[in-house]
């Protein structure tokens, strides 16, 4: 696939019609930020995380299409997943993203079209940004589980 | 007149890539046979270190290393004590700011700008939390630039510093610098100048310059990546403490005691970079074969023909339209500069896209980031239309969505 499909197929629908976008006051939402250390560009995700299920979470940032879309997608991916299985989840984006081999039946829906981002090595931090986001917080909660 | 066709044949890229349009010299240029072959000849015949050996092969690569800083020393006029090796600009800068540490006081300023590339601001804004003395940064005119009157609203008698760029990595702007040089000494300030950009570009003259202290790197002037050199004043490198301690810095040590020797190898603990020493001496040699002045008018050229060629084309913001240094900083309307560099990296033009390590000068700019495209001796007008080309296509597509 080259890199035209790519954006014609789902980034710049993401991009231009973005799904759970822009953060609420809500403090039993947890929030991460984070800032692409190459561009300048930046994205906070908040999630909100009930009975180890992931049941809202959102994002706002400002970048470029792939990292904003991969955003959105994320969003639709993680939604609903009880937080182990997101972290597999996430694993399987990194794998994705790099070019690896990964599993079709953790990773699915419109996530799996960035794999055409691997031809791309330069915009692999792009894509990944909101996903480091959520493993962030994901970690969090767990070693706030851990230490009590 | 420089002659592009014949210029690529010196850089070893284009058989490799023959339909490469690298517009990022800015970051690092591409390199040169006549240096790889000088890098390689070190690491195939010789290999050794340099001052310590009492054998041939010692002897030979010393006296390389050796000439390769009189080589830099006559390339911008000073002595060889004046010139140490180093990894590169940012080291030989953060090596100056580290100096300072114990020198400044609470209420000293340091003047600096925000046109800096994070090197040459960073080391500093450390300093100054580390010390209490203060940042003070020049007004920039609505264009961007460093102008004297600018600096001389900010100097005062409690200015110790003056850290700041001679030519801009994103605006391309020249500083006038032995004006701000000549102020700056009438207040007893040390003067430190960022050439990483200039050097590649124009004639150095340390002593019509003036400044106290210099910087720039290897790589971006046809020379091997990991090492730069840091010009000081004889004086005051010796006065200085050095930044690293260990091997071949060392006059003499005993239990209790240590004394360093005199600048350069006071600068130079360890085992210095021997090939890029030789490697940089090298680049040198080839532009002065090809001569500042003809890379200078082809470089014009080149620039002027792709900013009227790209103001041509609706949609575009260029911010740095009177840039002296050949580089052109520029946004697409409503399109992400990764987004654009992608699509233009498609067509194999490479660009820079972000904020270039100069976040100060994307928020001076107002913008996120922006996209920059730097120019040197193997640019062709036909890597302008094509670069031109791509613009288009690019911005036709994200037109769209």
């Amino acid at each position: 696939m080259n890199i035209e499909q790519l954006y014609r197929q789902v980034i710049m629908d993401h991009y231009k019609h973005p799904k759970n976008k822009g953060l609420i006051a809500d403090s039993s939402y947890l929030m991460v930020h984070l800032n692409n250390p190459s561009c300048g560009d930046e994205m906070t995700i908040q999630m909100h995380v009930k009975d180890h299920v992931i049941d809202d979470i959102r994002h706002q940032g400002t970048g470029c299409s792939i990292c904003c879309s991969s955003a959105s997608v994320m969003t639709e991916t993680l939604k609903g997943q009880d937080i182990d299985q997101a972290m597999k989840t996430i694993g399987e984006f990194y794998e994705l993203i790099k070019g690896y081999p990964y599993n079709p039946e953790i990773l699915k829906g419109d996530a799996v079209v960035y794999q055409g981002v691997s031809q791309f090595p330069a915009r692999i931090k792009c894509a990944t940004l909101a996903w480091k986001a959520v493993e962030q917080g994901i970690k969090k909660i767990k070693e706030e589980e851990q230490h009590g | 007149m420089i002659d592009v066709h014949k210029i690529r044949l010196d850089f070893p890229i284009y058989e490799t890539h023959p339909n490469l349009v690298f517009f990022d010299s800015a970051a690092s240029s591409l390199k040169v046979k006549h240096v790889i072959d000088k890098v390689d000849y070190y690491y195939q015949k010789l290999g050794v270190n340099v001052h310590r050996g009492a054998y041939d092969l010692a002897y030979e690569a010393t006296t390389l290393y050796e000439n390769a800083r009189q080589n830099v020393a006559r390339f911008i006029h000073a002595n060889e004590e004046e010139i140490v090796f180093t990894r590169g600009t940012t080291s030989a800068l953060n090596t100056i700011a580290s100096a300072y540490l114990n020198v400044l006081k609470p209420d000293d300023e340091i003047i600096t700008s925000e046109l800096e590339h994070h090197s040459s601001i960073i080391p500093w804004m450390i300093v100054a939390k580390k010390t209490g003395a203060k940042l003070v940064y020049i007004p920039l005119t609505k264009e961007g630039r460093i102008t004297v009157e600018g600096f001389k609203k900010v100097l005062s008698d409690r200015t110790k510093i003056v850290a700041i760029t001679h030519v801009s990595n994103v605006m391309g702007y020249l500083t006038p610098i032995e004006e701000i040089t000549k102020f700056a000494h009438e207040k007893n300030a040390i003067v430190i100048l960022d050439a990483a950009q200039s050097a590649p570009h124009m004639k150095l003259d340390v002593r019509s310059l003036d400044v106290d202290f210099l910087a720039f790197s290897g790589h971006k002037m046809f020379g091997p990546s990991g090492v730069g050199v840091l010009y000081g004043k004889e004086k005051l490198l010796n006065q200085i403490e050095p930044f690293e301690y260990g091997g071949e810095m060392v006059d003499q040590v005993s239990k209790d005691f240590v004394s360093f020797k005199d600048a350069p190898l006071r600068f130079e603990a360890g085992t210095p970079v021997i090939s890029g020493a030789i490697g940089l001496s090298a680049a040198i040699d080839y532009i002065e074969s090809i001569g500042f002045e003809d890379i200078h008018q082809h470089t014009h050229e080149i620039h002027q023909y792709l900013l009227k060629e790209l103001e041509e084309v609706e949609g575009i913001t260029i911010y740095n339209k009177t840039a002296d240094n050949p580089v052109i900083a520029f946004n697409i309307d409503d399109v992400h500069p990764h987004d654009i560099a992608t699509m233009l990296d498609g067509s194999k033009v490479s660009v820079r896209a972000g904020h270039h390590c100069a976040q100060l000068v994307s928020q001076f700019l107002g913008v996120q980031s922006t996209l920059r495209a730097s120019i040197h001796i193997y640019n062709s007008k036909e890597d302008c239309d094509i670069f031109i080309q791509s613009v288009i296509e690019a911005r036709d597509f994200f037109r769209q969505f």
